[in-house]
């Protein structure tokens, strides 16, 4: 006869408030009972850091137990009886808060947490309103530890939430405590200012009014604002994020809700880089390049001569070239896409391109379930980034490992060439000098043929036949591999999936009659219309053709504009409603939080020269939502579940899988190396990023 | 600091304080120096524990955890190097029994020490010294030099194939320090702030590993256990209750001192005889029988057996072995006050009860005997102090209220007086009203 094996439980039976509840063994009592709808309060206890126990508010009896116990620190166990709320708890709870309150300033009505502060909230159901409290409170003046966080050390209740964002969340570590007993303060790294990335994660999880941030102290109470849940138009990861509007000015960032990808992560541009919205330099109306010099005119006549020289130079069989911004929605890529092939007839159509996806999709045709998503990368057990200083360019991706680190034992491998952040918690990090990446991946085979499964991050310098050599090599590790293409924009991906190319049509189709890339267009002598819409190409490559008609929809005068024939004012993407796809290909929703006073969406300045040349019933309307409609139905991979957009989800597009066989111009691939505290012309347009302290990473010192 | 020997006193730990050169690893050799080392060799580890658990010998920090069982939880599968840590950060007020066994002999912490790595099979130890006793410093070290020349610690230990080092590592002034796992985080380099538990340092202590902590005086029990043998060292004391203990005795009595008596040994005797009566002839008031966190004793509680068992059921504690008596003058509103300076002051600012509750009772406190205390200030203090009571993150917090507890509940009538007396000195409402 054999011994019986007990299996270890793979479920936990137990009692709160008399309700049977039950969670899986290792669950901590406080999450168990959140996951049932039985709220624990607490201030330090912080879903995905690290435990402290410190706040002493989350004590609820437990039966054989004698003292009160910390519901954040007990993992449920069998037939455990729990009481969350009786007269006891609510006396300690009160007591604690009570304790709270007597070095805390009840300065609410001035401070900005007042009205969403969790201190607040918690005196509000547990009572201490009355303090017995008659000494003279503690005080330390308030300080400024760098252009974006202050820090009021009164109003502090040491949670040490903002010490675990910073160190854990954020791998900064920028944030220690000093001082001892009632005089504890949080303090900075570098003694009495921040070496940090100011993402302000710190101020966005403080409980109280204790960090706040130079852009939205004392400028609002909490209730007077709307709040607009988007996507961040900085980079490509496609973080969600909620701008507090009141008077269509947006006056904060954050993720309320967080709901999105990024859960409650933000970088300093998501968070704070919105003002450039608010910039003086803003272009508010068209202009007409009148004797040299840019004339401010009526939107009809702008339209007008756009449109009459646009119909001119087709009746001569002039040629045309049209640039795509990569922070276009991707309605308005769709729509200019087709306003280009079918209306000017043309596919001289391009965006700066930033990562080789379309070698990857045609290396890995036939494979499935190839290419990670956000999810992935905290799931996955091992990550190999390759050239990309993700903290700097990619802050969510690498947000993601880091949280993988913590939570899942996640291994990272880098190999770039310089010193990345990702090193210090990386399994083994490889520098090599700048396009070296790929030879030295051979190091790697053996430890990495070890691991359980693989998703590859790779950036500009991997691209055409090392793309097709890497994915070559991955299947020689003998394990499940995922990519990850980075690219720059917020919609970079969503360029190439609208067929914004000169060979591919939407969906990675071959256009059967190819046309000029940016750099042709940017070196045809004989151009004589270049149509640029958001982007700023000339910034880094003159215009060849002299006689060409430039029209430029952008926000600022910019390189570009200095050359334009028409200037359009247009949104920003926070003033315009649509789509974007990030970087792993997942389509969010974006939507228009404010109106600036004449500036218009792009899609409308595109329909409207549609109209105006007469091609809009060819192009059909040019309303967002209509368009998406036909993005839905048309393109391949989008035909997303709507209810997942519809609330504010990310949706995964599946793009083409099977061979793209174009000729992918591979020297025009390059990353633009913007940091975290760069975002091309919109960043030099940001006071807020323009006032911080930039720390390229070595990578992008070129 | 000690007298001359007592005839009260069982001088086992102590037993060599005042030969000469007593902290000299000769004078520690021609004095049975190193015998149980040597039979620890010999014995396996089952053994030593089962020696020790036979002994009684209960924890001399505090807590009075049994020690045999303690370094029987070090799971010795455990692929994870092990370590032995020294609380020798005794920051206890009224305590300073330590200090003597390693001023004069620290070859006795050092053997213990060895014991216990041969124990659990560690290869590495060290002893946290309180940072203001500077001076002991130099003294371990001096010692641990001679061991090592002498060829008791480093590599194959008097050709046993036990390998051990052990360091000295100073605390940087933190009360807090001395709690276990706080002390643990401060010899790792980072701020001594307390740990949660489980898991205890037995599993998961220094870097994490296994790790056993004790007092200095436990330590230095452990070679005369394993000498006379764990009956004979239990017969010593009461049941359950083994061994001696050090007694820091301060305060109003004539003679003052440390003094080693057996466990259970009547608090009477000690008070009247051993050391000598309360000073000038006064009456006793109280006793605050074992550190500065213990509830105080009125008089007429003070007579009892002193072991661990006795002390909790007069609802105080034996704590450090720190016994502070008063004469009938002593100012219990001063003693709390001062008391509760000591723990604001030493409070690490972890956990909001302790924090807060410190700061307020401190303030509260003073005010009391500055002069503008209120009636409602009594109940106040009782029951905030509750309120701190069992709700702190480490004991620090409850250290803190104990004693306030204790004596709001036992002098009630002194903190009335007291109330009396000032409302008369104040003139004008303002000195009612506190500022501070």
């Amino acid at each position: 006869m054999s011994t019986p094996v007990t299996a270890p439980p793979t479920i936990i039976n137990f009692t709160v408030d008399g309700r049977q509840l039950s969670a899986p063994p290792g669950t901590l009592l406080i999450d168990a009972c959140k996951r049932s709808g039985i709220e624990i309060p607490a201030f330090c206890y912080y879903e995905g850091y690290s435990l402290q126990a410190a706040c002493r508010m989350c004590l609820v009896e437990v039966e054989k137990m004698p003292k009160l116990q910390t519901a954040c620190t007990l993992p449920v166990m069998e037939g455990m009886i729990v009481r969350s709320e009786t007269e006891q708890i609510a006396k300690a709870r009160k007591g604690t808060l009570e304790f709270l309150l007597t070095n805390h300033p009840l300065d609410c009505p001035v401070c900005d947490k007042g009205g969403e502060c969790e201190l607040q909230d918690m005196v509000f159901r547990y009572g201490a309103g009355e303090s017995r409290f008659t000494e003279m409170k503690n005080h330390a003046p308030e300080r400024q530890w760098s252009p974006v966080v202050f820090y009021d050390p009164a109003r502090c209740i040491l949670c040490y939430r903002c010490v675990r964002a910073c160190n854990e969340g954020m791998g900064v570590g920028a944030l220690g405590v000093t001082n001892r007993g009632v005089l504890s303060e949080i303090a900075p790294n570098k003694e009495d200012h921040l070496d940090c990335d100011e993402c302000g994660a710190c101020i966005d999880i403080c409980p109280v009014g204790a960090l706040t941030s130079n852009i939205y102290r004392y400028k609002t109470r909490p209730w007077e604002m709307q709040h607009v849940a988007t996507v961040c138009t900085h980079c490509s990861n496609g973080c969600k994020t909620t701008l507090g509007v009141r008077n269509d000015e947006i006056i904060r960032g954050n993720n309320r809700d967080r709901g999105g990808i990024n859960g409650e992560f933000l970088c300093v541009k998501g968070r704070y880089g919105f003002d450039f919205t608010a910039s003086e330099e803003r272009l508010t109306t068209p202009m007409i390049r009148i004797d040299g010099k840019l004339e401010a005119v009526s939107w009809s006549k702008a339209l007008g001569f756009v449109a009459e020289k646009f119909k001119s130079v087709q009746a001569d069989g002039g040629k045309f070239g049209v640039i795509a911004d990569t922070r276009l929605t991707n309605e308005e890529l769709f729509y200019l896409q087709k306003f280009t092939r079918a209306g000017l007839k043309t596919s001289n159509l391009d965006h700066a391109a930033s990562g080789d996806l379309i070698t990857l999709l045609d290396a890995l045709s036939g494979q499935t379930d190839a290419l990670a998503t956000t999810d992935d990368l905290y799931k996955t057990k091992a990550a190999l980034v390759i050239g990309s200083d993700l903290s700097q360019q990619h802050p969510l991706l690498a947000f993601q490992l880091r949280a993988g680190v913590r939570h899942n034992k996640t291994r990272i491998y880098t190999v770039t060439p310089g010193p990345v952040r990702e090193a210090k918690y990386s399994a083994t990090s490889v520098t090599v000098p700048l396009g070296e990446e790929y030879d030295a991946l051979a190091k790697l085979t053996d430890r990495l043929k070890a691991e359980k499964e693989l998703v590859i991050l790779f950036g500009d310098s991997i691209k055409g036949q090392r793309v097709r050599d890497l994915v070559a090599w991955a299947a020689t590790l003998g394990i499940p591999v995922k990519y990850v293409c980075l690219v720059d924009d917020s919609n970079s991906r969503g360029a190439l999936d609208m067929g914004c190319l000169p060979n591919l049509l939407p969906g990675f189709q071959v256009d059967p009659h190819p046309g000029l890339s940016q750099a042709g267009m940017l070196a045809a002598e004989d151009l004589d219309v270049l149509w640029i819409v958001g982007a700023n190409p000339l910034r880094h490559a003159p215009l060849a053709s002299r006689k060409a008609f430039v029209v430029a929809h952008t926000m600022f005068l910019d390189e570009t504009a200095a050359r334009a024939d028409v200037l359009f004012p247009s949104a920003s993407a926070y003033e315009k409603s649509g789509t974007l796809t990030n970087v792993t290909g997942q389509v969010q929703r974006l939507k228009a939080a404010i109106k600036t006073m004449g500036a218009k969406a792009d899609l409308e300045i595109i329909g409207l020269i549609a109209k105006e040349m007469g091609l809009a019933p060819t192009l059909g309307p040019w309303t967002h939502d209509i368009v998406f409609k036909e993005i839905h139905s048309g393109v391949h991979g989008y035909n997303v579940p709507l209810p997942v957009l519809l609330t504010g989800g990310a949706a995964l597009t599946s793009p083409v899988n099977g061979p793209v066989k174009v000729n992918v111009l591979v020297d025009e691939i390059r990353s633009a190396g913007d940091t975290l505290f760069t975002s091309g012309s919109l960043g030099r347009h940001s006071k807020l990023l323009t006032s911080v302290p930039e720390f390229p990473g070595a990578l992008y010192q070129r | 600091m000690f007298n001359e020997p007592h005839p009260d006193e069982v001088r086992i730990i102590s037993k060599r304080f005042g030969l000469p050169n007593s902290a000299s690893i000769d004078t520690y050799l021609a004095h049975e120096g190193y015998v149980a080392l040597m039979k620890a060799i010999e014995m396996s580890p089952e053994q030593i524990i089962d020696e020790l658990k036979l002994s009684n010998l209960r924890g001399r920090g505090g807590a009075g955890f049994p020690t045999g069982l303690k370094w029987s939880f070090i799971p010795r599968d455990n692929p994870k190097p092990k370590y032995v840590v020294v609380n020798a950060d005794e920051s206890e007020p009224g305590t300073c029994k330590d200090r003597l066994l390693i001023q004069n002999d620290p070859h006795q912490l050092i053997e213990g020490c060895i014991i216990a790595a041969r124990t659990i099979g560690c290869k590495k130890g060290y002893i946290y010294i309180r940072g203001e006793y500077r001076y002991l410093i130099d003294i371990m070290d001096k010692a641990l030099a001679e061991a090592y020349a002498h060829g008791y610690l480093g590599k194959n230990i008097k050709g046993s194939g036990l390998d051990f080092d052990l360091y000295t590592h100073t605390g940087a002034g933190a009360y807090e320090c001395g709690e276990e796992s706080a002390l643990l985080e401060s010899l790792e380099g980072k701020r001594g702030v307390p740990r949660i538990r489980p898991p205890f340092p037995a599993v998961s202590g220094l870097y994490a590993s296994p790790t056993v902590l004790n007092n200095v005086e436990t330590f230095c029990t452990v070679p005369a256990v394993l000498r006379m043998g764990g009956q004979a060292y239990a017969d010593i004391g009461t049941p359950k209750n083994g061994g001696t203990r050090m007694l820091c005795v301060s305060g109003h009595v004539n003679r003052p001192g440390v003094y080693e008596v057996p466990l259970g040994f009547p608090m009477q005797k000690m008070i009247y005889e051993t050391c000598g009566g309360i000073l000038n002839g006064k009456k006793l008031k109280g006793v605050i029988p074992g550190g500065s966190s213990s509830p105080v004793l009125k008089a007429d509680e003070c007579d009892f057996p002193m072991d661990y068992d006795n002390y909790a059921r007069m609802k105080t504690m034996a704590g450090s072995g720190g016994m502070m008596v008063m004469d009938e003058d002593t100012d219990i509103v001063k003693v709390a006050l001062r008391t509760m300076r000591f723990y604001a002051h030493e409070s690490c600012g972890w956990c909001i009860p302790c924090r807060e509750g410190t700061s307020w009772l401190r303030k509260i406190l003073t005010r009391m005997d500055e002069g503008t205390g209120r009636r409602a200030d009594i109940d106040l203090i009782h029951e905030l102090a509750k309120n701190m009571l069992g709700r702190t993150f480490c004991p620090l917090g409850d250290a803190a209220a104990m004693p306030t507890i204790g004596f709001i509940e036992k002098f009630r009538e002194e903190f009335e007086a007291r109330l009396r007396e000032t409302t008369m000195l104040a003139t004008t409402p303002d000195q009612l009203i506190s500022i501070n």
